[in-house]
């Protein structure tokens, strides 16, 4: 009975995703699978991810599509559970045949799936933040962000203009969080930085005055830094401020919307965080080349969306744009010649920065593409 | 050395004043009717979340208030009327189950009414906080554990001197002489849940300011708020809130002393303890089985 | 007797002519996650439906068995015996934690069984340097002196007949006197008390059977996957299964094989619904609980003698 009841159930499936699948116009399209985080803990990363690719494949479509082809998006949303992640990945690879994969909106959903898409051989995109996705290289893994030790690194450079040796951390439970920690603990060194005071909160935790409380009371911490991204560094930036403490605090650029300032309020003034030119489009002065890139995606998402732009939505569009480039150059989807073309993506302007992949970076993007930006008057501003 | 201690006070007290708001709701519906409601925690996320958009939609702040208590109201009586009256044969355990259902169902309803960003409520009155001792506290803290001391109070007066708390208890006790003696057992459940449910809501509203809101965060606060009622013990509302203090000061002085790491597994540590010392929580009665 | 040999029969022709309607690995997959799901179930299910103990926190015996395997493994020893460490460490666990926590009844046991999950599930994802973290590990594949277990359709296999192994063991101790003492517990632990039924003994040793089970499930699932994350080990992961036992019908060993298969291959057709899977979802679960409280099988179960009539 119950092996019956099954069989219906995946015959049912069986039938509806070939009802799905009906060609338009004469030309085969071109499928671009995508699994994100739409839903879950990472909802704020995932969320304007699937918006930004479901805007720019209709808009793609409506010039003509890529080579004459319409594009089609399938995408699976994974609430940020890394063994869901794997089971769509080998649905898209097996059942809805995709010519390239796009998403993992985590670095643990984007680690669960690189077996799969290793041993499958189809072109994978991440826009998953962590440096163990590109390093090691692994063949048919690219990724959009920038990594978390690019972040400490630009953190770390910042304080050391500002003469700041002894730090105090505080990092989520999450894997972003953890990871960021880890990079920030092993590059820490080469800027003279030592960290005296690591401490750690919840993924849902409500208030943090405890852990701040202990830091503020270890001797000698001039700056705090805290990766991580949710509500916790907003919770965070309230509570350091609630104890009144006055020295530097540093976010991650896993809080790089303007939703943070909204959230933190009063308490984001002065806080510095590393974060792509996205989130300051207005004030880049006109000879910078991101510049029209930039502009030209905020002003689309704000208009079709009416929220904020932020570059969660930015890594999917870097990612879209930079398959749909390699696409063009291979003359085809063909699996081996699209991996090929995007590993020779050579100056693409994105929204994270300038890309120029080889066979030995998969990200292509260097410390230029991070700002230090400063939260003044409940906006984001450049740090020069 | 003190100041720090205090801190952690006070943060226990935010935290414990947060837990033992969502905890109180627990016990009302406990109360009338012996089921946990595990979509409790979706009411405080429909308080928090209605009101912020009630607020953006340029409602002033107390009638925005109102308002997402009695949308949170009128969602409770429908969850009784609609998913727990129907299933009054069931056992607990599918009472619990079909609780669950009705969390999914708001969680994924919320998400489509609103979004899935995190919201942040201004505070009641201003952010500066608070000194004592060298320590700080938020007023917002200080409106929720106002508030929670009140509605403690309230509820201790309601089940012990109204008739209508005494029939919800008589419910609660047995079903079948409750309904013999002329108590409207129907009518009595379907209270509680309206109760519950505004009681969740004020609770999310006052601390959607402390610890923001989205339309996901009923799952943590609920799974807290039932954490509280378990230590406090299951049906008393003293209980409830005294469970919501410990738990909250166990985590903060957890994360101060202990390790930030491991504060959450050092209350559940705790709370475990005392089950094996008190197995029906600090202030539950003892009971006999029926055989 | 009989009956359980039908069930098991008919479940062991079930799963031998499945794979001619699974087109391709992806179909595997989801068959092979929900035959793990279904071990654990039936395990779970001898404590839920059979001696009426809830517990809130077998994920943690499940994510314990998965870690158990691929830390193990990962120091290079050999995966069926990484995979019997971890089933002894959970069962000593079980043992000693069943002890004290078994005393408590109702929904206080839900909280104790949920707090010991949780705290599992926080040190699997605190000690990063041995568990990898929240972002997990990777596993070595299921293997030994050179042999190993490759690819979706091997695995349904070995799936398929740790399931059919698992139900006959479930079949087996339902049907024998340790059954019907547990059973007794069920309407009453203090009439089966007075019976002369040693109440604490049997349910912590059905405890301990139900927690091995999800190990070794954990430990299955975690070389399958060849990839480990500590959200199996955690509080959602719980409710899931104890979701599972629930949906299928308490008391119901093909209640609970049933309750699993559903509640995996469900998700997968709903996610084409995008922002109204939760919703789906919610109401799904809600209106067959209503409509079924007994759950899925026993309730088809009634109608079909009552048809038949």
């Amino acid at each position: 009975m119950p092996k019956t009841t099954f069989r219906l159930a995946l015959a049912a499936l069986g039938i509806g995703a070939a009802l799905a699948w009906s060609p338009a116009g004469a030309q085969q399209p071109i499928t671009i699978g995508a699994f994100l985080s739409v839903t879950g803990p990472a909802a704020f990363l995932g969320d304007p991810e699937q918006k930004t690719l479901e805007m720019y494949v209709d808009e793609i479509n409506k010039k003509g599509g890529v080579l004459g082809r319409p594009l089609k998006l399938v995408s699976y949303d994974d609430a940020g559970d890394a063994e869901k992640a794997r089971t769509f990945a080998k649905r898209l690879i097996e059942q809805d045949k995709v010519d390239l994969i796009l998403g993992g909106t985590t670095t643990g959903t984007t680690m669960a799936v690189v077996p799969l898409v290793e041993s499958a051989g189809v072109p994978f995109v991440s826009m998953a933040g962590a440096v163990v996705i590109i390093e090691p290289v692994k063949k048919w893994v690219f990724k959009t962000p920038h990594t978390d030790r690019m972040a400490c690194e630009r953190i770390f450079s910042d304080m050391r203009e500002r003469k700041i040796t002894k730090i105090g951390m505080i990092s989520g439970a999450g894997g972003f969080d953890k990871s960021m920690r880890q990079e920030c603990l092993n590059v820490a060194k080469q800027y003279s930085i030592e960290i005296v005071a690591d401490e750690s909160y919840g993924a849902q935790d409500n208030d943090m005055t405890a852990q701040l409380a202990k830091i503020r009371n270890v001797a000698g911490v001039q700056a705090v830094v805290n990766p991580g991204f949710g509500q916790g560094p907003a919770i965070v930036t309230k509570n350091f401020r609630q104890l009144g403490m006055t020295m530097p605090l540093y976010q991650s650029h896993g809080v790089a919307s303007k939703q943070f300032i909204e959230l933190a309020g009063a308490a984001a003034e002065g806080v510095r965080l590393p974060a792509a030119a996205l989130l300051v489009a207005e004030v880049l002065p006109d000879s910078d080349k991101q510049k029209p890139v930039v502009l030209g995606y905020k002003k689309a998402y704000e208009a079709r969306f009416k929220s904020e732009v932020s570059t969660f939505g930015g890594h999917a569009y870097d990612a879209l744009f930079i398959a749909v480039d390699a696409i063009k150059r291979a003359g085809g989807a063909d699996k081996a010649k699209v991996r090929d073309a995007i590993e020779a993506t050579k100056g693409y302007i994105g929204t994270g920065g300038v890309v120029n992949m080889s066979a030995k970076d998969h990200m292509g993007l260097d410390a230029s593409a991070f700002r230090m930006l400063e939260v003044k008057n409940g906006s984001w501003s450049i740090v020069k | 050395m003190l100041s720090q201690a205090v801190q952690f006070l006070f943060s226990g007290l935010t935290l414990g004043a947060i837990y033992a708001l969502v905890a109180l709701g627990f016990t009302l519906i406990f109360n009338a009717s012996h089921v946990i409601n595990f979509a409790q925690g979706e009411f405080v996320m429909i308080g928090g979340m209605t009101t912020v958009f009630l607020v953006g939609f340029g409602l002033p702040m107390p009638m925005a208030i109102a308002l997402a208590v009695a949308a949170a109201t009128g969602i409770g009586m429908a969850l009784e009327k609609l998913a727990v009256e129907p299933a009054r044969q069931a056992s607990i355990t599918t009472l619990i189950i079909i609780t669950i259902g009705a969390s999914i169902f708001l969680r994924g309803l919320a998400q489509l009414v609103w979004d899935k960003k995190l919201h942040a409520l201004p505070p009641f009155t201003g952010d500066a906080p608070i000194g004592i001792l060298g320590a700080t506290i938020l007023p917002q803290s200080l409106w929720a554990m106002g508030v929670g001391v009140l509605l403690l109070l309230a509820l201790r007066w309601f089940f012990a001197r109204t008739l209508l708390g005494q029939a919800m208890l008589a419910t609660a006790n047995n079903r079948m002489a409750a309904q013999l003696v002329g108590i409207n057992v129907r009518r009595i459940l379907l209270l509680s849940f309206a109760l519950s449910a505004a009681l969740g809501a004020a609770a999310g509203i006052l601390i959607a300011p402390i610890t923001l809101t989205a339309y996901d965060v009923g799952t943590n606060i609920g799974l807290k708020g039932f954490a509280a009622v378990m230590l406090g013990g299951l049906g008393s509302s003293a209980g409830a809130v005294l469970g919501g203090l410990l738990l909250g000061i166990a985590e903060a002085f957890g994360a101060g002393y202990v390790s930030s790491a491991y504060k959450d597994a050092f209350a559940f540590v705790i709370i475990m303890l005392v089950l094996l010392w008190m197995p029906r929580g600090l202030l539950g009665g003892a009971a006999a089985e029926r055989v | 007797m009989r009956r359980d040999t039908a069930v098991l029969l008919l479940l062991a022709v079930g799963i031998a002519v499945l794979p001619f309607a699974l087109p391709n690995r992806y179909f595997y997959d989801v068959a092979i996650l929900a035959g793990i799901n279904a071990i654990v179930c039936v395990g779970l299910n001898l404590l839920i439906g059979y001696t009426g103990q809830i517990s809130l926190g077998h994920a943690g015996f499940f994510g314990l068995g998965a870690y158990a395997s691929a830390i193990l493994t990962g120091y290079g020893c050999p995966a069926p015996a990484a995979m019997a460490a971890g089933a002894v460490i959970v069962g000593a666990l079980a043992a000693l934690v069943g002890r004290p926590i078994l005393r408590l009844k109702g929904h206080y046991l839900a909280m104790a069984t949920l707090g010991m999950g949780i705290i599992i599930s926080i040190v699997i994802t605190t000690e990063d340097r041995v568990t990898g973290g929240p972002d997990g590990m990777a596993v070595a594949p299921f293997g030994l002196l050179g042999w190993s277990v490759q690819g979706e359709e091997a695995w349904y296999w070995v799936i398929g007949a740790s399931l059919v192994a698992t139900v006959a063991l479930a079949l087996n101790l339902i049907a024998s006197p340790v059954g019907r003492a547990l059973r007794a517990i069920h309407g009453s632990e203090t009439a089966a008390e007075v019976m002369g039924v040693d109440v604490a003994r049997y349910k912590r040793m059905v405890f301990v059977l139900s927690a091995v089970l999800a190990a070794l499930a954990g430990s299955l699932a975690a070389h399958y996957s060849g990839f480990v994350s500590p959200a199996k080990a955690g509080f959602m992961h719980s409710i899931e299964l104890v979701t599972m036992v629930v949906f299928g019908g308490m008391a119901s060993t093909l209640g609970a094989v049933v309750g699993a298969v559903l509640l995996t291959v469900l998700p997968q057709l709903l996610t084409v619904l995008k922002d109204y899977e939760l919703l789906m979802f919610g109401a799904l679960l809600m209106g067959t609980m209503i409509l079924m409280p007994r759950g899925l099988l026993p309730t088809l179960e009634t109608l079909w003698r009552r048809a038949r009539i």
